[in-house]
């Protein structure tokens, strides 16, 4: 904190201006509970990124960069008081890495004109701008994974999965069941059987769920897990010896951390991935020689090239890439909340984007529109390789169905304009 | 000197037994209610209402409707999470299937529904007490919160299986959804806060509550001086359960807008709840008020000065609130088992005596 201080006291007497402009970013955390293993490693690369922005750039466009941590410990009332406590000191975008306190933001930040950027996670029928016109959760979303998951399970049978056996492994929350009606869909499109496996919040007790799976004998394995949750699937998948290659995460089921404990017996085991693994970037360079060397990193400083933290860094990229086209489209450098959103919905990524940020390759490209606020949905795979302890990209950013999706969020949006008398955003 | 009977003359019965006998007394009283009623709505902001109060006073609700159960007539539940799950489904149920409706008859119908599913699941405390019934009502937690995961009836058929608040109102202000002021929805709140604490006192001061607390003391010498049990532990179940629903249906709606069963009304809330009044005393409605703002108030109190005034990192502050918390219920099991409700008995007294403690 106290470096901080000295960076403002810096940028105050730089900037010579009598109100400190500076671009605030709130970040509900969770360092503690039973999704720490996530939030952590999330919340340290949330962080890194602005801290390199403004140590090596001196910003965004000029003005400092500042991130208000609040610790939520995923927990929805947790987070109401953060986002009351945040909100007054200018926040541009809100990230609560939660789909509960998502689902609680909604209305509230659209009310006060603030973005949410639920970046792969949240509510997935946001992705209609126009009826969610400050939500965002580009590039990819639940049922994009969802559709993925399938798509990869259909290119290693050669397209066809008729009479298959497919187990999906859920959180028993509003982000578990999101990908059921998706699913559901595909199965009928498809032609497979879906079991579906509810595990209760924390995850620790799943010892019936993989009995049952023992039992039934599902070909393959969805888990749309999160925290400890993964971790315990894991090991018992293992257990029982369910082959690992059979079994697929989503993107949040997919961390070093959760397929460690199993050891060797994880090898194998599949995520999806919205965003490119590893650390072999030259974005890392800068990141240790300004962040880390300087001692300014958050946290321990240890969670460097983890899978969430490289997802943490790619959420504060495009929240600084934003910033960039709406301080072009509004001719401000100091913008406010409703600036960001427009910024938000002008977002393009680019591979150039990408390589001059010091990352190429990081995430899919894609363009974000009035419209369209959840991005193309291109989703890569990644194998846990335990030998190694890494997790490599066996599969490129690939579409997914979106014939089965699109009916699925107009349908699901159009509920949920009709229940609370929005009106279109765009046109 | 100035906390004292002498030269309070009362001259009419009812005047001999109001709640409070002394004139200080009654006066504190009337300045906290007006400072509440008339002075905060217009001064209060956003951060204070959703932050503090709302919490605080829903809460205390919660607090005083296990209060009543558990500190007055000695049932031991823990299963609060679940009849607040009740309350909110209830008041969700009736929002978006009467949406025409003022609030207040919402929350207080949702209060009724769950007087009756708490009378279902107190039928067992006829038979069983104290550990055994204390496990059937985590049994009644459990079951609620599954019930209210697996019947897609009671959220709509939404795909998430959230419930989300749609925008309602009361006399044309708008309490529930993103666009209410944070004057309605506080005063919203405060007038059932205040409307629980003075039922539940004045029920508990009657012939209800002297049976309850009869039943508490002994229950087979109750019974020989002619208290009805039945009558006496499912009027507790019915009231308590009242008081708790009608604080789960603000929770969720005025509150929170958006509501996961198994987040929001896990086992973790019925020991919060319950922690709020062995902290503030059991058998006592001060000290469900106690309870309640003691424990909304700590961590809120602890983020200001570990993270914002002292620069601590999040993480830390948040574990040293859970050590807090878990050292002060030891700490008062021990020292003080009536909790701050006792320590405020015992101020008034050594008041009353003040200057002259001989």
């Amino acid at each position: 904190m106290n470096y901080k201080l000295g960076t403002w006291a810096v940028a105050g007497l730089m900037a010579a201006s009598p109100v400190m402009a500076d671009l605030v970013f709130p970040s509900l955390s969770y360092r503690t509970g039973p999704y720490a293993a996530g939030g952590i490693p999330f919340a340290d690369g949330y962080a890194d990124y602005f801290t390199l922005l403004n140590e090596r750039d001196g910003g965004i466009g000029g003005v400092m960069t500042r991130v208000v941590e609040c610790e939520t410990g995923y927990n929805t009332e947790k987070g109401v008081e953060c986002y009351e406590s945040t909100k007054g000191e200018g926040a541009l975008v809100y990230q609560p890495l939660s789909t509960g306190i998502t689902y609680q933001l909604i209305p509230k930040a659209t009310a006060d004109d603030i973005p949410i950027h639920s970046m792969g996670y949240g509510r997935t029928s946001a992705a209609n701008g126009d009826v969610f016109s400050h939500v965002f959760n580009y590039p990819a979303n639940y049922w994009n994974g969802a559709s993925a998951a399938v798509n990869h399970i259909l290119d290693v049978n050669g397209g066809d999965i008729s009479g298959k056996k497919i187990a999906l492994v859920y959180h028993n929350s509003a982000y578990g069941k999101e990908p059921i009606r998706t699913l559901e869909k595909l199965s009928e499109k498809h032609g497979f059987e879906l079991l579906l496996l509810a595990v209760d919040h924390p995850g620790q007790e799943q010892k019936s769920q993989w009995l049952q799976i023992r039992r039934e004998r599902p070909d393959n394995v969805i888990m749309y897990g999160w925290g400890v949750m993964n971790q315990v699937a894991i090991q018992e998948a293992a257990n029982i010896r369910f082959p690992m290659e059979n079994f697929i995460g989503i993107w949040w089921s997919g961390a070093e951390i959760d397929v460690e404990p199993a050891g060797d017996k994880a090898n194998g085991y599949k995520a999806l991935s919205m965003s490119a693994v590893g650390d072999d970037f030259p974005l890392y360079d800068d990141l240790r020689q300004y962040v880390v060397e300087a001692g300014k990193a958050a946290g321990a400083g240890d969670q460097l090239g983890t899978v969430p933290y490289n997802r943490g860094l790619y959420a504060a990229m495009l929240a600084a890439e934003a910033v960039k086209v709406a301080q072009d489209m509004h001719g401000v450098a100091d913008i406010t909340s409703g600036q960001m959103r427009d910024g938000m919905e002008n977002l393009v990524i680019t591979e150039e984007i990408m390589a001059a940020n010091g990352v190429p390759g990081f995430g899919p490209e894609f363009t974000v529109s009035c419209e369209n606020h959840g991005g193309d949905g291109l989703v890569a795979v990644t194998q846990w390789d335990a030998a190694a302890g890494e997790f490599v990209q066996i599969a490129d950013f690939a579409p997914t169905d979106m014939e089965i999706i699109q009916p699925l969020i107009d349908e699901d949006s159009a509920a949920y304009k009709a229940e609370n008398n929005i009106e279109s955003n765009c046109n | 000197m100035f906390y004292r009977e002498a030269g309070d003359f009362s001259t009419t019965y009812p005047q001999d037994s109001q709640t409070f006998p002394i004139k200080f007394d009654r006066w504190r009283y009337y300045a906290v209610l007006f400072i509440a009623v008339v002075i905060i709505p217009f001064v209060i902001n956003d951060y204070w209402v959703n932050s503090i109060f709302m919490p605080f006073l829903i809460y205390a609700i919660a607090a005083i409707g296990l209060n009543i159960l558990v500190g007055y007539c000695g049932q031991v539940s823990l299963g609060t999470g679940g009849f607040m799950a009740v309350g909110a489904y209830a008041c969700y149920k009736l929002m978006t299937g009467f949406p025409e409706v003022s609030m207040f008859i919402h929350v207080l119908l949702a209060g009724g529904i769950t007087a009756m599913v708490g009378v279902l699941f107190g039928l067992p405390s006829l038979r069983i007490k104290g550990f055994y019934l204390a496990v059937a009502t985590l049994a009644a937690q459990f079951f609620l919160v599954w019930l209210f995961n697996k019947v897609s009836w009671f959220y709509n058929y939404s795909a998430s299986g959230q419930i989300n608040a749609p925008e309602r109102d009361t006399f044309g202000i708008l309490i529930t959804g993103p666009n209410t002021e944070a004057w309605a929805t506080y005063m919203f709140c405060l007038i059932f806060t205040i409307f629980s604490a003075v039922v539940a006192r004045n029920l508990t001061r009657g012939s209800v509550g002297r049976q309850w607390m009869a039943i508490r003391d002994m229950d087979i010498a109750a019974e020989i001086i002619g208290v009805n049990p039945l009558k006496a532990k499912l009027t507790a179940f019915a009231v308590s359960s009242f008081f708790v629903g009608i604080s789960g249906a603000l929770f969720f709606a005025v509150y929170l807008g958006a509501v996961e069963v198994g987040e929001a009304f896990g086992i973790t809330k019925s020991f919060l709840v319950l922690f709020m009044i062995i902290i503030g005393g059991l058998g006592s409605i001060f000290g469900s008020f106690a309870g309640a703002a003691f424990l909304v108030l700590l961590p809120v109190a602890l983020k200001i000065i570990g993270v914002d005034w002292l620069g601590w990192p999040t993480d830390i502050v948040a574990h040293l609130n859970l050590v807090i918390v878990g050292g002060l219920i030891v700490v008062f099991l021990i020292a003080e088992p009536h909790g701050l409700a006792q320590l405020w008995r015992i101020a008034k007294e050594k008041l009353r005596l003040w200057p002259f403690p001989h």
